[in-house]
């Protein structure tokens, strides 16, 4: 049960309180990037390649600027006489603009039109297109031919570069992991492959670029998910023709989902600031659907996971390999010391101590990213290995998976907890959340179900994720993107009257911080949280931070706008001993006032003491009330989640059907019930996502074959079904209000839950894994495959 | 290729010389400047376009503004009168039916029209009734709770409650 602190009136942490931002989405009167129109805007549309891997011979811009409308064809040539060709990724890697002379991915943009309308700059792409030569080349298209001695050098623009490795990590105690596997009674072991896929946010990305030309200033209007972040980016990128940073303004307004796909800094992007910066007027780009699913992706790791352990049950340690296809650069947006992002949570919520971890990141020619798909930088990826194996390991020794988990957890009073590689995990109670995930469900009663509908020849299964996640990144002393350390930020003024602004350095994509944050400092100031207005994503006015991704507003913006408004508190209570004519210590807090131990009746509420602090506060102390704070977390937060999927699978068609999915997740103190459960279901059709219907498929040319909405299945309400939600408690003991983080567990923790218990669905024809996205012809290939099937089912590959 | 058009759109007449190839959704959205209406896709696949031509639910960026002329077009600007706002939209606000915002206008326009063909839809029919229209955000959990609720307003029953339901 969530317990209030503050009445409803005051509306802090544990209402859920309706939230602010919908009356305008209700009135069609948010503001996204393609509802900006400035006077004399131009329109930009991108000629892409064809061709995964090839030299561009020519291009013949008069075919473009022969069309009505057509300013100008921007081409690599061109960028490159500023030296704006190429800029750098998050991960220090280097991206090109736009190419000069190869290109590495079809897709990839080749030249720019700049046109007076929408459909001039169209028209300009589609006679521009015929008028590109290239002299094709065979395209790396699948990662472990990569390194072959005959496979070309994708990168030799890279000094040193000698083949197409972009980098090795490893983490963990090898030797002694090597040793346990060797010795050990059981060691299972499966290959995984986690696919390509798409956040698919509906707003695709966008910007509408604008350059005075007299004041020599630029003003960006960008689905960014990290204004500030990006700021700075633009001011390296092109500073040195005049653009520093405090000539730059980037305002992200309403965005339309995010996920971790608006963290980049894309192509489009820069060519259209290059746009208005060489032409002085806005321009806008709006990227097409398809150009937004074919040219930057999450995920894409291929694992071989391993576990060893006793007979019993116990796990002893684990193991895992990765090979990640970056594609052609390095282009994910992990913290800069963490290659792999926080992969290395992958030892999971369970008690054991020696792992052993590596990657080796690989060039080819598929579009770059690696960015997250709502997940905390390769969470996701790490969860969905450790909670398979582990499975793998039950079905092994024939333990029930439950069972099996809730001997290796690691118990509530083990915390804080110190991980094989090398975290140390703040709090956690895992049975209690697995407790009640299989009351919910009634487990025991399931399984004796899944007996008998087996004895008939029925598929039933039932899949279990108990997982930990690792999010709000994080502490200074590790964690930076291009060397700017990962704090964040709040800001909090309160108006005379007792009302306020507070404004952070975030940027909510649907999160509802225009609500949640507001609770947050009326739980700590006692205001009511419908008096304070929330404000992000301009780079003006706003206080500078690493923006929102990654479950790390609450966690890093939360913990701020938590400590600016205690900051604030301390000054109300300085005015209420002033005022009450009373010793600071003899004063006690209730939220919303400040008044005197033992008589009650002696009080100041928070608007007398603002207003005070305006009209009539202590000599000597400074007028005005506001405060900011700029938080530095200690530690990450490390939410966990218990996860139960019934699953029944049609004999004939082979269509999986989700019967039940039940969530329990513990992200500590919640800010508002209504808004995390809306966070969780969201999250959870972002994990059934993946898990059985996306992927985007590339056939050995490089050609993606999948790029539209049309046939990258994004589930409808109809593939989503109804998700049923709880919650256990425990705080987080390092943060300022206890709170974890909640947004990305439900996409961590269901792929491997659903994956789960569709192979045990189909445990009793010895089938122990099957890669996501599960579909019916996977299933129907899998029991083929065994000799279950006779008949035959052909025209679904890829 | 040019012509002349009207359009009724929210019961104000826009006459505007369009090109033939005009897409429905830019003249909404650029010609009479209604940008509640949004795209999201260029395969008439997510429905953020979604409005309704003489009562009937269609995605703006599938038609051509030329085929429209003299038709009755309601966007989400058109939903709330004088009196309020219309049942959808409490619906969506008070069950969190909404995150980011992008979907919820053709969202909702789709669920206007679902309600007054089928005033009291069981989950499923909501489901299928909507898959048109795609959501990343919700989940679409909180979508089916807000079509409940504004089916019971506009049938004047009783409404549900809107508080989050939680197993315990
Ligand atoms: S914009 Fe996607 S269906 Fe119309
Ligand atoms: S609320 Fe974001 S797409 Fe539906």
């Amino acid at each position: 049960m969530i317990q209030c602190k503050t009445s409803k009136e005051i509306g802090g942490m544990g209402h859920s309180v309706k939230r602010k931002e919908d009356d305008r989405f209700v009135h069609g009167k948010g503001t996204y990037v393609d509802d900006i129109q400035l006077k004399g805007m131009l329109f930009m549309d991108i000629a892409r390649s064809p061709y995964a891997y090839a030299k561009i011979k020519n291009i013949n811009k008069d075919l473009a600027m022969a069309v009505d409308g057509v300013l100008a064809v921007i081409t690599g040539k061109d960028l490159e006489q500023y030296n704006l060709h190429w800029m750098p990724t998050l991960m220090s890697d280097t991206q090109m603009v736009l190419p000069t002379d190869t290109v590495m991915h079809q897709g990839q943009e080749v030249a720019a039109i700049i046109a007076t309308s929408r459909e001039a700059a169209r028209d300009g792409r589609e006679a521009l297109v015929p008028g590109i030569e290239y002299e094709v080349m065979k395209p790396i298209v699948d990662p472990f031919k990569a390194l072959d001695d005959d496979a070309p050098l994708l990168r030799p623009d890279k000094e040193g570069q000698k083949d197409n490795q972009a980098w090795h990590w490893e983490v963990g105690q090898k030797e002694e992991t090597e040793k346990i596997f060797a010795e050990a009674d059981v060691v299972v072991k499966e290959q995984m492959h986690i696919p390509r896929i798409h956040v698919a946010s509906i707003e695709t990305c966008g910007i509408v670029a604008d350059y005075d030309k007299v004041q020599n200033h630029l003003t960006t209007h960008l689905t960014t998910q990290a204004p500030h972040a990006i700021r700075t980016v633009i001011a390296l990128v092109a500073g040195h023709v005049g653009l520093t940073e405090e000539k730059i303004r980037v305002i992200a307004h309403d965005i339309g989902g995010g996920f971790g796909g608006k963290v980049p800094v894309f192509p489009g992007y820069v060519i259209a600031i290059a746009a208005t910066f060489l032409i002085g007027k806005p321009v806008k780009w709006i990227e097409d659907r398809s150009d937004n699913l074919t040219n930057s992706f999450a995920r894409d790791y291929h694992i071989t996971a391993e576990m060893a352990g006793t007979k019993d049950g116990k796990i002893l340690a684990s193991r895992m390999k990765v090979l990640a296809d970056h594609g052609y650069t390095d282009g994910a947006a992990n913290p800069s010391k963490f290659p792999t992002g926080m992969f290395s949570i992958g030892t999971g919520s369970y008690d054991y101590k020696h792992a052993f971890m590596e990657a080796d990141a690989i060039y080819t020619n598929k579009p770059p990213g690696g960015v997250a798909y709502r997940c905390s930088f390769r969470v996701t990826e790490a969860v969905h290995a450790i909670e398979r194996i582990t499975d793998r390991f039950a079905l092994e020794i024939g333990k029930d998976p439950a069972e099996l988990r809730s001997e290796n957890f690691i118990k509530k009073e083990d915390f804080p907890w110190q991980s094989p590689t090398g975290w140390e995990y703040d709090s956690g109670d895992y049975q209690a959340g697995l407790d009640l995930a299989m009351k919910t469900v009634e487990y025991d009663k399931l399984r004796v179900e899944q007996k008998a509908k087996w004895k008939e020849g029925k598929l039933m299964g039932i899949g279990l994720s108990t997982f930990t996640e690792i999010v709000g990144a994080g502490p200074s002393k590790d964690f930076d993107i291009l060397g700017i350390k990962m704090f964040d930020s709040a800001e909090i003024r309160v108006h005379p009257t007792g009302k306020a602004i507070a404004r952070f350095g975030t940027k909510s994509q649907g999160q509802g911080h225009e609500t949640t944050y507001a609770q947050i400092i009326a739980e700590e100031l006692g205001i009511p949280s419908k008096d304070i207005q929330i404000e992000e994503g301009d780079t003006d006015p706003a206080p500078y931070g690493l923006g929102t991704y990654a479950s790390r507003s609450t966690p890093t913006a939360g913990a701020a706008a938590a400590i600016a408004a205690r900051k604030l508190r301390d000054k109300a209570k300085k005015i209420a001993a002033y005022l009450l004519e009373v010793s600071e210590d003899d004063l006690e807090w209730e939220p919303g006032k400040w008044f005197v131990k033992g008589a009650p009746e002696k009080a100041k509420t928070i608007q007398e003491l603002v207003f005070a602090a305006y009209t009539n506060h202590p000599q000597g102390m400074e007028g005005g009330f506001e405060a900011t704070h700029y938080y530095d977390p200690p530690n990450l937060t490390f939410p966990s989640g218990a996860y139960i999927c019934v699953v029944d699978i049609d004999p004939d068609t082979f269509e999986i059907k989700v019967r039940r999915f039940v969530a329990i997740d513990d992200a500590g103190h919640i800010i508002n019930p209504m808004v995390a459960q809306g966070q969780v279901h969201g999250g959870l059709t972002q994990g059934i996502a993946p898990a059985m219907y996306e992927e985007i498929i590339y056939d050995e040319d490089g050609n993606a074959l999948n790029g539209t909405l049309m046939d990258y299945l994004v589930p409808t309400a109809v593939e989503s079904p109804n998700w049923e939600t709880g919650h256990t408690v425990t705080p987080s003991p390092h943060h300022p209000i206890g709170a974890k983080g909640i947004g990305e567990s439900p996409t961590v923790g269901a792929p491997p839950a659903i994956a789960n218990a569709i192979i045990d669905a189909l445990r009793p024809y010895g089938i122990t894994h099957l890669d996501i996205p599960i579909t019916p012809y996977k299933v129907f290939k899998a029991l083929k495959e065994k000799g279950v099937l006779d008949k035959d089912i052909t025209g679904f590959e890829a | 290729m040019t012509k002349e058009i009207t359009v009724t759109i929210n019961g104000e007449e826009h006459t505007h010389e369009v090109e033939s190839r005009t897409l429905l959704v830019h003249f909404i959205r650029e010609i009479a400047e209604l940008t509640g209406t949004h795209i999201g896709c260029d395969t008439s696949s997510c429905g953020a376009c979604t409005i309704l031509i003489d009562g009937k639910s269609a995605k703006s960026c599938t038609i051509l503004a030329v085929q429209v002329n003299g038709k009755n077009v309601t966007t989400v600007e058109g939903l709330a009168t004088t009196e309020g706002v219309h049942p959808i939209q409490e619906g969506f606000k008070e069950n969190h039916g909404l995150h980011c915002g992008f979907c919820t206008s053709g969202m909702m326009m789709r669920c206007v029209e679902l309600l007054e063909n089928n005033p009291n839809p069981t989950e499923e029919e909501i489901r299928w009734g909507i898959s048109g229209n795609l959501c990343r955000c919700t989940g679409y959990n909180n979508i089916v709770k807000a079509v409940q609720y504004a089916g019971a307003k506009l049938r004047g029953d009783e409404l549900p409650s809107t508080e989050p339901v939680f197993v315990e």
